[in-house]
């Protein structure tokens, strides 16, 4: 167990409304372990950013976490005083947004947005830190760093901003980074890359990833398990491979029949019908059963917990253990 | 850099031409001033002698030329109302107006700044409500009706300051200035409070809207994230980026205390140069009233290149890429 960095569990992030507490995610538990890549896929609103944002201490408010916890290294993080966690942001867990073109204060160049970062995490001089800051330009895959460092971020193309907050995201160097949709605002061609990039840089300090994403083809490629996330709670998680092959949760199934396979002609690309609930009407049970091809009795009534199959967890009624055999086993 | 200046500098003669132009227009569309300059008894033969000698009969361009290069050369002209030439009259008010303005300014930026900060750092609490409740009473009411409330609480009831013109003032041979005496502070207090409460909830309500739409900027969140301490979040990164709207606004602004300073100062005797115009309007004072309105201008026009010079310093995006190319080679 202690081999785990990140530990959640049972993370339950609400929004107090007017109109009643919208529970935007739903007791998510899992872990991450030293220098694991774990991917979390979902539709938009499933909640993946919501549970990458409460990790790091930056819920939006009204959003607060009402339940649950969230470890570092064993240590709770959740409902620190905004000063401690603020310690924790940037020093041992680093973060990189969507939007490279907007993650970048306008006004100052790469190099002062760099240095300012190391010199709030690192005991060192200015010289060390611009030193330090040429060599993670460097490390980034940024041509010229020395020439580059003083400019601004306009000056940058899409793919090279990214780099620079992959750079400014790695300045003290973290043992957790949590990426949210990394690529997602990036060309196909430079998206391959960054992901590399980050794959890469992770594996050489050991860091862990959590890797947040809609795109199962970025998920194949760079993660060791995944999440799948369904309005606002896991439906399965287990390892990529297996996941991705032979899925378990009726939506996971869906969502891996919707993928057109390379080189074989179809008619019509296979759909889940209808949309993620909304979250003020979430259904009683299991979020998914209105939309499943396979519900049984009792999904409409009974919400399923995660249940270990063969080195994967699914939440799906379909793989309670029966009864009787719990007894016995 | 050097290129833009001059750029903008053409641009300013050019506008001034044009305020020049009816500046000019002015003495030719309002009256004749040779009848506003003499009595009943002059003769035809009197009058016709000073058109000639005021320049008055030769053609439109040359005169408008004269003109131009009178004021460019800071001569006025002859006051008709006053016999004395304008310039010198306005050299006597143009310090009083600064004067005022400049203190009205600073008290609406230095007090306006971080009311509006506070405001956007901290919405809920009650001082912001407080604060944006009072802005909203100094953004509705009128600036001569403050102007007078003030006289009537601090000048009447309580006898604290001085209800009229500039106290006692200190001659500097260029500059008469009132801010080295205690009466001259006492006395610009009113004024410039009440000249800069419209800029002031002006100022406030614009930094807390810019402010509060940087706070959810991207790269404020991303700054948080890297785990930057509050005050660089707050003071370093989004007050920079609220500052480009701010400094053009606050520009126009100081451009219009100057030129609207007329309310107050009449509502306070100020002797300034609204008071001067509001004067020359009533004896129908052309050259006052077109020099005044030129050097209005001028000051707008200065200002606005003062500002467009700022942005460059601020904003790093307006600056022109210099060799290596923007959004090259990824």
């Amino acid at each position: 167990m202690s081999a785990a960095l990140l530990e959640v569990d049972g993370l339950r992030v609400e929004f107090p409304t007017r109109r009643g507490t919208l529970v935007a995610v739903d007791g998510v538990s899992f872990s991450i372990a030293r220098g694991e890549v774990l991917g979390m896929v979902g539709e938009s609103g499933a909640g993946k950013s919501l549970t990458g944002n409460a990790i790091i201490g930056l819920l939006e408010p009204p959003g607060r976490i009402a339940a649950g916890s969230v470890r570092l290294a064993g240590k709770r993080i959740d409902g620190l005083p905004p000063d401690q966690i603020r310690r924790i942001r940037g020093r041992r867990i680093g973060a990189i947004f969507q939007d490279p073109l907007t993650s970048l204060n306008p006004l100052y160049t790469v190099g002062e947005q760099l240095v300012e970062t190391i010199l709030t995490h690192l005991d060192i001089g200015a010289r060390a830190a611009r030193r330090r800051a040429l060599e993670l330009l460097g490390e980034v895959g940024i041509p010229a760093p020395a020439e580059r460092i003083d400019h601004y971020p306009h000056q940058f193309s899409g793919g090279m901003r990214q780099r620079v907050v992959i750079a400014l995201a790695l300045s003290a160097e973290p043992e957790l980074i949590v990426a949210d949709e990394p690529t997602t605002a990036l060309d196909v061609s430079i998206q391959a890359q960054i992901i590399g990039l980050l794959r890469r840089l992770g594996a050489e300090r050991g860091a862990s990833v959590l890797l947040i994403t809609h795109d199962m083809g970025v998920i194949a490629e760079t993660a060791d398990r995944v999440a799948v996330m369904y309005a606002g709670r896991i439906a399965e998680i287990g390892p990529v491979r297996r996941v991705l092959e032979s899925p378990l949760h009726p939506y996971t199934e869906g969502l891996m029949a919707a993928i057109p396979a390379v080189g074989r002609d179809v008619d019509s690309l296979a759909q889940i019908d209808g949309a993620m609930p909304r979250l003020h009407e979430i259904p009683a049970g299991c979020a998914f059963h209105p939309r499943c091809p396979r519900a049984v009795a009792g999904c409409d009534r009974d919400r399923p917990g995660l249940v270990p199959i063969g080195g994967s967890e699914v939440a799906c009624l379909l793989y309670r253990p029966e009864p009787g055999e719990a007894a016995h086993g | 850099m050097i290129a833009l200046v001059l750029r903008r500098l053409l641009q300013s003669v050019v506008v001034m031409l044009a305020v020049a132009l009816i500046g000019f227009t002015l003495f030719r569309y309002v009256g004749d001033p040779v009848a506003q300059m003499v009595g009943q008894e002059t003769s035809l033969e009197e009058r016709a002698a000073l058109r000639d000698e005021l320049g008055l009969n030769d053609s439109v361009v040359v005169q408008f030329a004269r003109y131009v290069g009178d004021i460019a050369q800071a001569r006025f002209g002859i006051s008709y109302a006053i016999d004395r030439p304008v310039a010198e009259l306005i050299a006597e008010r143009l310090p009083a107006t600064l004067e005022l303005s400049l203190v009205a300014a600073l008290y609406a930026l230095l007090v306006g700044i971080p009311m509006g900060v506070y405001t956007a750092l901290h919405p809920a609490r009650l001082l912001s409500k407080a604060f944006l409740a009072v802005s909203l009473v100094g953004i509705s009411l009128p600036t001569f009706f403050i102007g007078i409330l003030l006289i009537l609480v601090f000048g009447v009831w309580l006898g604290l300051l001085p209800t009229f013109g500039r106290g006692e003032v200190v001659d500097l041979g260029w500059w008469s200035t009132g801010l080295l005496t205690a009466s001259g502070w006492k006395s610009i207090l009113m004024p410039a409070f009440t000249l800069g409460m419209f800029q002031l909830t002006l100022i406030m309500r614009l930094v807390r809207s810019e402010m509060l739409e940087v706070l959810r900027t991207d790269y404020i969140k991303f700054a948080r994230a890297r785990g930057l301490s509050d005050r660089a979040v707050n003071f370093g990164h989004a007050l920079k980026n609220t500052l480009v709207p701010v400094i053009t606004v606050t520009g126009l602004q100081l451009g219009s205390i100057i030129a609207f300073a007329i309310i107050t100062e009449t509502v306070f005797q100020w002797p300034g140069m609204g008071l001067l115009f509001l004067q020359a309007i009533q004896f129908a004072d052309i050259p006052v009233m077109a020099s005044y309105l030129v050097l209005i201008a001028l000051f707008f026009v200065a200002i606005n290149l003062a500002v467009d010079i700022l942005y460059h310093v601020v904003d790093p995006r307006l600056r022109i890429d210099r060799g290596t190319g923007a959004g090259q080679g990824r």
